[in-house]
């Protein structure tokens, strides 16, 4: 019962930081929990402020912006829009992802803006304190969340995110807009492709191991456990280290 | 006689606002005389705005608090004009500034009196809705956010002057004079919302349920008196059914209100929407005669209103409206178009009331000398659309005729440039740039922090442990110096923190107080004044964010303090100082088209002596306009136009062009490089310039009909070869009945958009005729008639005239029959059902269309975009209708959207001030906040480019990495979130400053 949530919010300065305001002058009265850091737009957002955020224990990151259309910026928060759904998608494989809410606020929403932290302070407490409060530095989800975090840099899918709002909605190189339910597919997979690449990384990293060590930890299939590892090699990111009887091993790349 | 660099802009509204912001920024002096006790006018009151939906609030705030700080501007709230002498150039105005009862200079606005006012008055903000003090602000986010005393209201009682802190409290304030020098004024007094008080059949006043349109508005705001829940006033229940009903205090002879308030239409539709939005359960049902959606992007709104929302238009006029006295709800009678009578009851009545001039219109009209319209507006010409009859004294906004937000916005700006061009030659000579000491070096020197923690009378004070936040500030990281203050935003305080900065080697300041989004520029100030850098500054918002929202929570609010402290130190440990980047303003201009708005605006240039470069792809200036002999209103454009153009070739500032093109285009704002080519003219070849601006001017064509057998039977022609009939040969003697049809190439699917000037072209050449030939029998087939604003008495006129309006539905357009020799027309009408008629004539009211080619190579050239109908697409629909968001380029007439010519030259004289806000520069100076690239990190894949929306970022394709320019750049740090490599970085907010601020939050 004495469990008080740490919030962090992230607002943009023109729609939803103003918005706080106007629930202060209105004297709205919402939950204490909020710690906001303003940035000039939702779109500044960088994933990895969020991952930062979890590592160091807060309990939930709420990210606003002004509503469609609105941003002062014109498109930022569609392109906050799209890193959170990302996010959001990375998340859920740690189950994280109900630690994190995108909310649009306009400059004249003040009791929308207590209402709405309200109601996230409220789920978090709901939730309990993060898992990440009191853990030691071997844990798995740790080492999950590390993943996820690289993951979420990748190139493959920043550029999908990064390109999505066009392909959708604006048309493809082929002036075609792509159907939404397969991109979102594509995107799926491709989230999960890369955070059991990463973690194979991560595995690596600590020592040897073959595809069938590998299957047993990801509990993935050996044959996909191949394909991933003939990606990595493709990429470069990890090497052969040596064969024991019939059985390859691999190590991954030590950075440079 | 001497010119005054000085400018008086009469009216605080988004038109007044707007021209004070682009005379301020072209370097004039400007009074801005409001008559209420804020600015922001009615903007500030409405909830959305259409067809976008913006919220009024979030895009209006930023220009009050702008026009509120800016060094150029003085604010006179609750001022009254008394007397004006002096011609052009140089007037001297008396005004009269009534006493405000608090001393504006001290009152920091916190509010504490109007909080324990124990008067409860009238709120005027809330439309009388909801209940204020005697002693109030205008609204919450007012600027200036000083708080007065209603003396109305005020019994006396002391109160206020007990709760203020910062002593501003002054019962026994007078009302002062002052007399200003300026060279030219320019009246944006706005509009009266119609008072259908008087109008007793709908019974406003009388039946609590039937409101005001503007009164509608309030209740919709989320910040309004039922938080935006959409309520009924007599039990505050949902509303299932509410009628909305146009055209109350508009169109209306019998109420001496015949002119059409031109938005009523549009903001009715929004309000049904946004009703809709806000409480499913409500069901809009609106009113009209015609559906006058002829803006930009307007149709598009309507359509979806009825599809998407399911809102229900009806063309009726509703004569009485009955309460029920059992429910309060109201029965509406109205005859159906088909004729039959209907009787329906609502539960609530939204009456969309029409736009009035100002109550003092008539007051400066004789202080100030000039004439007003028979409708008590402000007297303009065609051609002279904000000017009105006194030299110098320029009008914009509603003042001038009934219009939208954007069009006042095109307006102002176009009075600010008659302004700019009557003074240029006084332009800087009265506005002082501040000058500071210069920066102390803060490079590698160890961070010493100062916190200044502000009680803000009892507002922070009586809620968080202020002293104790203090003795905790102490204990942070390099924090060298804090303390405490009653209200740090005093003039007093802002003195002190000067010192303590220079006593105590501060080279880092932390406020904790209220918002940084109205205070921030005020602290850097101070800074700068004690010799920092201005971004070596950082804020924690302990009052609107903690203290007022937390006021039963003293303990979790101070810890929460605290960590806000905690906060902005770690950031204040890593900030750096920023520059602002310099940027040389090359002073000449590139106008690209010759029609009315391309040669309006290279006039407008040259006579302010910037060298013009006017680039027409034909062998002819005139553009579109060389078809029309007259105006509706009976101006002549020919001569007009010749006079334009002869004006144009003999200024010296003005080079001319002809049958060329733009080859090539590079640089930015203040520095852009310009290749023609050409087609026949050898003369501009390899012809290459630089210039500062570009102007889009590239106007619009004639839709060339395929339907109704045109170029097949020589009885079919178009508005213009009638026009040309009319007023250049004569009409056949055999032709007797003429039919005209509206809407030919517009408003369908291929074109969803409105061409606008369709409507007052028939209306202008159905008069000529009926003047010329009264026995000729004319008929007119339409969807809507769009004679909006003033153009409505023509309508009137042709009708009175003899001139038959017949109007059609849109699925069931007419068709033409040819019958051995003879073409008949059929048509099927809403009200009349169905008809043949035989004509000699049938002319076509064709649209109007982008140069789709043409668009369509210039815009990927300058990085501009086109909409969805490839007209170019401005930065902002409402409040930025001139403006790209590629800084430096502007746009005018036809290339924005069809308008009529008067619109035309209003929006060609509105680019012409937009840019002189930066022609009348040497250099221009961009923000610090930029972002920037660390180019050993940039793996060239060109994901920031695509992130941009200001084209800032380009590819070096030589080293494969990106440059950011950072004189484009806006700072919103998009392109750092989407980098991947870490490689782009947002100053002000960088990656690291964020990571410590995140980890302090423990
Ligand atoms: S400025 Fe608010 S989301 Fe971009």
């Amino acid at each position: 019962m004495d469990f008080k949530p740490k919030i962090i919010g992230f607002l943009c300065n023109w729609c939803s930081y103003a918005g706080a305001d106007l629930a202060g002058v209105s004297r709205i009265q919402y939950p204490p929990n909020i710690r906001i850091i303003r940035l000039m737009c939702s779109g500044r957002v960088e994933p990895y402020f969020i991952f930062e955020a979890l590592k160091s224990g807060i309990d939930g990151v709420i990210i606003m912006g002004c509503h469609p259309g609105e941003c002062h910026y014109m498109t930022g928060n569609y392109e906050a829009e799209m890193k959170y759904q990302l996010l959001k998608s990375l998340l859920t494989y740690v189950d994280l992802d109900n630690r994190i809410s995108l909310e649009w606020v306009s400059a004249s929403e003040g009791i929308r803006f207590a209402e709405v932290v309200t109601n996230f302070t409220n789920s978090i407490q709901k939730l309990g304190p993060s898992p990440l409060k009191k853990i030691d530095k071997d844990s798995e989800l740790l080492f999950n969340l590390n993943a996820l975090q690289i993951a979420a840099n990748d190139y493959r899918l920043r550029a999908l995110i990064g390109r999505k709002r066009k392909i959708l909605d604006e048309g493809n190189v082929y002036n075609k807009k792509y159907p939404k339910e397969k991109f979102e597919d594509l995107q799926e997979t491709a989230i999960y492709d890369e955070y059991q690449k990463n973690r194979i990384i991560l595995y690596l990293k600590k020592e040897n191991l073959s595809v069938k060590d590998l299957s047993e930890r990801l509990s993935i299939a050996p044959n996909k456990i191949l394909e991933y590892i003939v990606d990595l090699r493709g990429e470069g990111l990890i090497d052969l280290k040596d064969i024991q009887e019939l059985t390859p091993y691999y190590t991954a790349k030590q950075e440079a | 006689m001497e010119k005054i660099g000085a400018v008086l802009t009469i009216g605080g509204g988004i038109a007044g606002i707007q021209s004070a912001l682009d005379l301020a920024e072209s370097g004039f002096k400007v009074y801005l005389i409001e008559k209420t006790t804020g600015i922001g006018g009615v903007m500030a009151q409405l909830d959305k705005t259409f067809p976008t939906n913006d919220c009024s609030m979030c895009i209006l705030s930023p220009k009050l608090v702008e026009a509120g700080r800016h060094q150029n501007i003085e604010l006179l709230i609750n001022a009254k004009i008394l007397k004006v002498e002096g011609r052009a150039g140089n007037f001297k105005v008396k005004i009269l500034k009534k006493a405000l009862f608090i001393n504006s200079e001290k009152c920091t606005g916190c509010g504490v009196c109007a909080e324990k006012c124990p008067v409860n008055s009238i709120d005027f903000y809330n439309e009388k809705l909801s209940r204020g003090k005697a002693t109030f602000v205008k609204y919450p986010q007012s600027v200036p956010l000083v708080f007065s005393i209603n003396q109305d209201n005020c019994i006396g009682c002391g109160v206020c002057e007990g709760v203020c802190k910062a002593n501003a409290v002054e019962y026994s304030q007078k009302d002062e004079e002052v007399e200003l020098n300026v060279g030219a004024v320019i009246l944006a007094p706005g509009f009266d919302e119609f008072d259908p008080a008087p109008l007793k059949v709908y019974g406003y006043g009388k039946y609590r349920n039937v409101v005001s349109s503007i009164e509608f508005e309030r209740i919709l705001s989320a910040s309004g008196p039922y938080s935006g829940m959409v309520l009924r006033p007599s039990d505050g229940d949902i509303p299932e059914k509410v009628a909305f009903l146009q055209c109350i205090g508009s169109r209306d002879i019998h109420h001496s209100k015949p002119y059409c308030s031109s938005v009523c239409c549009m903001y009715t539709a929004k309000e049904a929407v946004i009703a809709k939005e806000h409480q499913k359960q409500v069901n809009p049902t609106i009113f009209s005669m015609d559906i006058r959606a002829y803006g930009k992007d307007f149709d598009k709104y309507i359509i979806r209103a009825q599809d998407e929302y399911g809102i229900r238009y009806i063309r009726s006029r509703i004569s009485l409206i009955e309460e029920n006295p059992k429910t309060n709800n109201l029965i509406l009678k109205y005859e159906a178009e088909d004729g039959s009578l209907i009787t329906e009851e609502y539960n609530m009545v939204v009456l969309s009331v029409g736009l009035n001039p100002p109550d003092d219109a008539i007051e400066l009209s004789k202080t100030f000398g000039f004439e007003l319209n028979e409708f008590n507006f402000c007297k303009t010409s065609t051609f002279e659309p904000s000017k009105t009859s006194k030299p110098g004294i320029f009008v914009c906004g509603a003042f001038a005729a009934p219009k939208d937000i954007p069009e006042s916005v095109i307006q102002a700006s176009a009075s600010a440039a008659h302004a700019n061009i009557l003074l240029h030659s006084a332009r800087n000579s009265l506005v002082t740039k501040k000058e500071y000491p210069t920066e102390i070096d803060v490079a590698g020197k160890p961070p010493r922090i100062g916190i200044f923690v502000c009680h803000c009378g009892i507002n922070i004070g009586g809620v968080v442990d202020v002293p104790g936040v203090v003795d905790y500030a102490e204990t942070l990281e390099n924090v060298e110096y804090a303390e405490r203050n009653l209200y740090t935003c005093s003039a007093d305080t802002q003195i002190k923190i000067v010192e303590t900065i220079k006593e105590h080697n501060l080279n880092r300041v932390i406020v904790a107080s209220c918002t940084p989004r109205t205070h921030e520029p005020l602290f850097q100030e101070t800074i700068r004044e004690a010799g920092l850098n201005p971004y070596l500054f950082e804020m924690s918002n302990i009052r609107d964010q903690c203290s007022w929202v937390h006021m039963h929570e003293p303990v979790a609010a101070t810890e929460k303090s605290k960590d806000l402290v905690r906060m902005a130190v770690s950031k204040a440990n890593k900030i750096e100082p920023l520059q602002r980047t310099i940027l040389d303003m090359n002073h000449n201009v590139l106008v690209i088209g010759g029609g009315i708005s391309g040669l309006t605006a290279s006039v407008g240039f040259a006579e302010q002596g910037f060298m013009t470069y006017l680039v027409e792809k034909t062998a002819e200036l005139g553009g579109f306009a060389k078809n029309i002999h007259a105006s509706i209103e009976g101006s002549n454009v020919k001569e007009f136009l010749s006079n334009l153009i002869e004006k144009a070739n003999n200024n010296e500032n003005l080079k001319i062009f002809l049958e060329a093109e733009i080859d090539t285009i590079e640089g930015y704002v203040g520095n852009f490089k310009t290749k023609l080519k050409s087609k026949g003219n050898k003369e501009n070849k390899n012809n290459t310039f630089e210039h500062g601006i570009i102007i889009v001017a590239t106007g619009g064509e004639e839709y060339k009909p395929t339907e109704y057998l045109y170029s097949k039977d020589p009885r079919v022609v178009t508005q213009i070869d009638f026009e040309k009939m009319l007023f250049e040969s004569e009409i056949n003697k055999k032709v007797n009945k003429i039919v005209m049809i509206q809407c030919i190439g517009s408003r369908n699917d291929k074109n969803p958009y409105c061409s606008r000037v369709c409507c007052a072209e028939a209306i202008k050449n159905s008069i000529k005729l009926k003047d010329l030939h009264p026995e000729k029998e004319i008929i007119v087939l339409y969807r809507d008639i769009r004679t909006y604003g003033l153009k409505e008495q023509y309508y009137r006129e042709a009708r009175s005239k003899g001139v038959i309006f017949i109007r059609f539905d849109e699925k069931l357009p007419p068709e033409l029959i040819k019958e051995e020799e003879n073409l008949i027309i059929h048509v099927d009408s809403p009200n009349i059902g169905k008809l043949d008629l035989d004509l000699d004539l049938l002319v076509l009211s064709v649209g109007i269309h982008p140069p789709y080619e043409s668009n369509e190579i210039l815009a990927p050239m300058l990085k501009i975009p086109l909409n969805d109908d490839k007209f170019f697409l401005e930065a902002h629909v409402k409040l930025r209708p001139v403006d790209f968001a590629t800084e430096g380029i502007f746009v005018c007439g036809l290339a924005h959207s069809p308008r009529s010519i008067d619109e035309s030259i209003m929006q060609a004289n509105a680019a012409v001030s937009r840019a002189s806000t930066y022609l009348s520069k040497d250099e221009i100076e961009t923000e610090g906040i930029v972002a920037t690239v660390d180019i050993s990190k940039c793996s060239g894949c060109g994901l920031c480019i695509e992130t941009c929306a200001y084209n800032a970022i380009t590819m070096d394709e030589e080293k494969m990495v990106v440059i950011i320019n950072s004189a484009l750049c806006k700072g919103c740090g998009a392109c750092s979130s989407s980098c991947r490599g870490s490689a782009i970085d947002l100053l002000g907010f960088t990656n690291e400053e964020i990571y410590l601020v995140i980890n302090e939050v423990k």
